[in-house]
């Protein structure tokens, strides 16, 4: 009963592959996104409190670095949104087909950058 | 355990609880999943757009009955759907029973606290 059970292989044993990649990834932004709620949480607050906090709270989100951090915030929403709707469609048992997988595993990263680069033209140019 | 001989085979694997809970779990998270979909969507370019209007803008906004509903429902969804993925994760990585059960309950008072928290700047705004 106590004799060290045998392993698996561990993950670096394996050559990275688009679909581990992007499962892993779903993971990463999901727990990314949780931590970044906190930005929603400090908007919310902050408009709450007053125009004098909330322009506080503009002028911290509008520094550079602030939008670096929004960026990769949108990108890892968009990321996990499309992604999830790929993991709705496994659910309800579509495209479980090998070539299927990659087809919308490119799909969900093509549109993450779409909806990301359209969402900060939008900032940036309106 | 010593006595396993005598115990029967549901009785040997009674209260080691494999799924327990699993099934719930797995499906309240595909249905909040569902409902973040037409959530985010919505809520991207509203906040968007009256973010970038400044802070009258955004009262406006908020103090719209349909926006302000579609916010609340939004940080419910959003903080139920991010301590069942949160609570995944731990589950799968921290393998400390105990630090497991500390760190689960933690995140689900944190999401608590912090969907509350948003909902009563909402709820102070709008009304």
């Amino acid at each position: 009963m106590n004799r060290p059970r045998p392993l698996s292989p561990h993950l670096q044993i394996y050559k990275p592959q688009i679909t581990s990649i992007l499962s892993i990834l779903h993971r990463m932004t999901g727990v990314s996104l949780s931590i970044g709620s906190l930005i929603i949480v400090l908007w919310i607050v902050s408009l709450s409190l007053g125009a004098e906090s909330y322009s506080y709270f503009v002028s911290i989100a509008n520094h550079w670095f602030g939008h670096l951090v929004l960026m990769g915030f949108s990108f890892a929403l968009y990321y996990h949104l499309s992604n999830g709707i790929r993991h709705l469609f496994w659910d309800a048992g579509f495209g479980f087909e090998l070539k299927s997988v990659y087809i919308s595993g490119s799909l969900v990263v093509v549109s993450a950058f779409i909806m990301t680069i359209l969402t900060w033209s939008f900032v940036y140019f309106f | 355990m010593n006595n396993n001989v005598m115990r029967s085979d549901l009785g040997k694997v009674q209260g080691l609880g494999s799924a327990k809970h699993g099934v719930g779990h797995w499906k309240i998270q595909r249905i909040t999943a569902i409902g973040m979909i037409p959530l985010v969507l919505w809520f991207i370019p509203s906040l968007l757009i009256t973010i970038l209007s400044g802070y009258s803008v955004s009262i406006e906004w908020i103090k719209n009955p349909f926006n302000a509903t579609g916010l609340i429902l939004l940080i419910g969804t959003l903080f139920f759907h991010a301590s069942l993925g949160l609570q995944v994760v731990i589950e799968d990585y921290v393998h400390s029973e105990g630090l497991k059960i500390i760190s689960i309950t933690f995140i689900k008072l944190l999401s608590i606290l912090l969907g509350v928290l948003s909902i009563l700047c909402v709820l102070k705004i709008c009304l």
